[in-house]
């Protein structure tokens, strides 16, 4: 009983945001624009949960999630135009992911014995490389890039993949191998000593994280109906770093609050655009000098860890 | 033949100017393993300083070279007292999305006050358009002008680094802050210096691509400042002659996969040949593998 509730808690509250945003969505109060926000704010999310997974987590600094997303984003594009149907969506969705997480799987074999910021520049070169490749395959149209795929993308599949990732990378992050990516995060070699296979457990992180990071460019892409490769720049990978680093390194629900927080006030600022850019690095500079762990450090925002917060006499109500 | 060789004259002037924005990336790096995104932005910042002393201020090449670097000078060492110097202790990372955030205040407070369009430097001196022809070779007076300032700073700098008291002091707190401290150096100054002599340098070579290829905008600094980032790992990051190397063969590559006519492609074969370059060995050209004790 003591294991079934707080699960049950969980569920519930996954079940409770879905269905409230739904119901805001059919009464009227969510109206287009703040429906594209969201949009932005889930695709972040997964975004920035599988990055999490690899710099937060596995401590491995990687500036290439772009040319993940990319290859999501592009997989799904291309067969929803050729196949505008359902099942070439949710096959574009996984198949992009896959093609991510083996294109993960190996420009991580070799580079992955790079350290600290030779393994970040070579990310960030890989990156690189995926967008020059799409801006001359024959088939991604160049630098103009694929436009009027079929939207099949609405708030319950962005739902479902969201709240997937996420349970699916923290529960990952629980078991045996999820386990091993902390390990080697804290230190390689005392891990290595200790029986952890350092090399499969950093391959891992990136074919896990590729993975989602192909499968978030597949939302996007069936949403927005307009890809391009230099939506998927440099500047792409580093926003989606911010949002894990604001967030805090190695805390899941720290990402979930910085991408809704960031998109938030972007939205906000969308009135002064001649100045956005400039209060959002303003905002980053302060928050770093003050608070330079990030939002939440390495710690999650749990449901115990809420109740803390209650005052004394509700928390010995509850069990 | 004669192709070639004006190809690497072309490659050597572009080479030149990464080499400068490079070696500020590479000394800052070396003394607090920092990767400084806002380096790129300082570059941006002496092109504009240059082209107003130009324009508003009838100022001549050099002058307006000595202004911007002297500009540069003074914005690197406030960004690194403002931005760096409170967070000295905190996890690198978080020091590098300040970075960033200073990168992007730099550019858009650019674009808030000059726009985003292009401008173009006026026009120079009928030596600095002139050129010359050396068995068929075309090689403009501008490129000797930039590959020989570029030079003569180097040297200025590898004096400085290996011969002056500051350069030592540099040295030792590269090597171990913490001792450097101990004996008697300090810390803080001289890591203002390192800002300075690094943003000067980016400066000069903000205002060598101002006259160079003649247009500047608020975000000319983002892929000059990836390559020169590039060009530092590539020979070995934290180390000034690796960045030097990095940057020649970097500008060389480029130019020569550019006049192979296969241009859309060559950032694509830098970053390429780079990883290649990583994965035999992984601390760059001239890095010594360090074994991680326990």
């Amino acid at each position: 009983m003591a294991r079934i509730l707080p699960l049950l808690a969980k569920v519930v509250a996954v079940l409770a945001v879905y269905l409230v945003v739904q119901a805001m969505i059919m009464t009227g109060v969510v109206d287009d624009y703040i429906l594209i926000t969201m949009v932005t704010i889930c695709v972040n999310i997964i975004l920035a949960v599988s990055l999490n997974l690899i710099t937060g987590f596995t401590g491995q600094f990687s500036l290439g999630h772009a040319g993940f997303m990319s290859i999501g984003a592009y997989t799904t594009g291309l067969l929803t135009m050729h196949y505008p149907t359902w099942w070439a969506f949710l096959l574009g969705l996984l198949a992009g992911g896959a093609i991510a997480a083996i294109i993960g799987f190996l420009v991580g074999l070799p580079t992955l014995r790079l350290r600290g910021d030779y393994l970040a520049i070579a990310t960030l070169g890989m990156a690189e490389i995926i967008r020059v490749l799409f801006l001359n395959f024959p088939f991604t149209n160049g630098a103009a890039g694929l436009s009027g795929m079929p939207r099949f993308v609405n708030w319950t599949w962005l739902y479902v993949f969201t709240a997937g990732t996420v349970i699916l990378i923290s529960n990952f992050l629980r078991s045996m191998p999820g386990r091993n990516l902390i390990a080697v995060r804290e230190d390689e070699i005392a891990a290595s000593s200790i029986g952890v296979n350092a090399v499969r457990a950093k391959t891992l992180a990136f074919v896990v994280g590729a993975f989602f990071g192909g499968l978030a460019g597949g939302l996007y892409s069936s949403y927005f109906y307009f890809i391009k490769p230099d939506l998927f720049g440099f500047q792409k990978s580093i926003d989606i770093l911010i949002i894990v680093v604001l967030g805090g390194l190695g805390s899941l629900t720290g990402s979930v609050i910085a991408a809704i927080l960031l998109a938030v006030i972007s939205s906000l600022l969308q009135p002064f655009p001649e100045l956005r850019m400039v209060i959002y690095g303003l905002i980053l500079v302060v928050v770093m000098v003050f608070r330079p762990q990030g939002l939440m450090g390495d710690r999650e925002l749990t449901f115990s860890a809420m109740r803390r917060l209650l005052p004394h006499r509700w928390r010995e109500a509850r069990p | 033949m004669e192709e070639v060789l004006q190809q690497v004259i072309n490659g050597l002037s572009q080479g030149s100017i990464y080499a400068l924005i490079a070696l500020g990336y590479t000394m800052v790096y070396g003394i607090i393993q920092l990767i400084n995104f806002a380096h790129g932005d300082v570059y941006m910042i002496g092109a504009f300083v240059g082209y107003f002393s130009m324009t508003s201020f009838h100022m001549g090449f050099v002058e307006a070279l000595i202004t911007a670097m002297a500009v540069c000078t003074v914005l690197g060492v406030t960004i690194e007292r403002i931005a760096y110097r409170p967070l000295r202790n905190s996890p690198r990372i978080a020091v590098l999305i300040t970075a960033i955030g200073v990168s992007l205040i730099l550019e858009y407070t650019m674009m808030y006050f000059f726009g985003a369009s292009v401008r173009s430097y006026p026009p120079q001196s009928a030596f600095m358009s002139g050129s010359f022809n050396v068995h068929g070779v075309v090689i403009k007076n501008m490129q000797v002008v930039i590959i020989g300032i570029s030079v003569t700073l180097m040297l200025i700098l590898q004096y400085i680094v290996k011969r002056t008291k500051v350069g030592k002091a540099m040295r030792a707190v590269s090597q171990d802050a913490e001792a450097a401290r101990l004996m008697g150096i300090n810390v803080d100054t001289t890591i203002s210096l390192t800002f300075a002599l690094g943003s000067a340098l980016a400066g000069a070579a903000g205002v060598l691509v101002g006259v160079y290829y003649n247009s500047i905008n608020p975000l000319m600094g983002i892929m000059p400042g990836l390559k020169a980032f590039v060009a530092a790992v590539f020979g070995g990051i934290g180390l000034i002659p690796g960045a030097l190397i990095g940057a020649y063969v970097i500008g060389l590559l480029e130019t020569g996969v550019a006049a192979l006519g296969y241009s859309l492609f060559r950032d694509g074969v830098v970053f390429a040949v780079l990883i290649i370059v990583l994965i035999v060995k992984p601390t760059g050209l001239l890095g010594k593998n360090t074994k991680e004790k326990v």
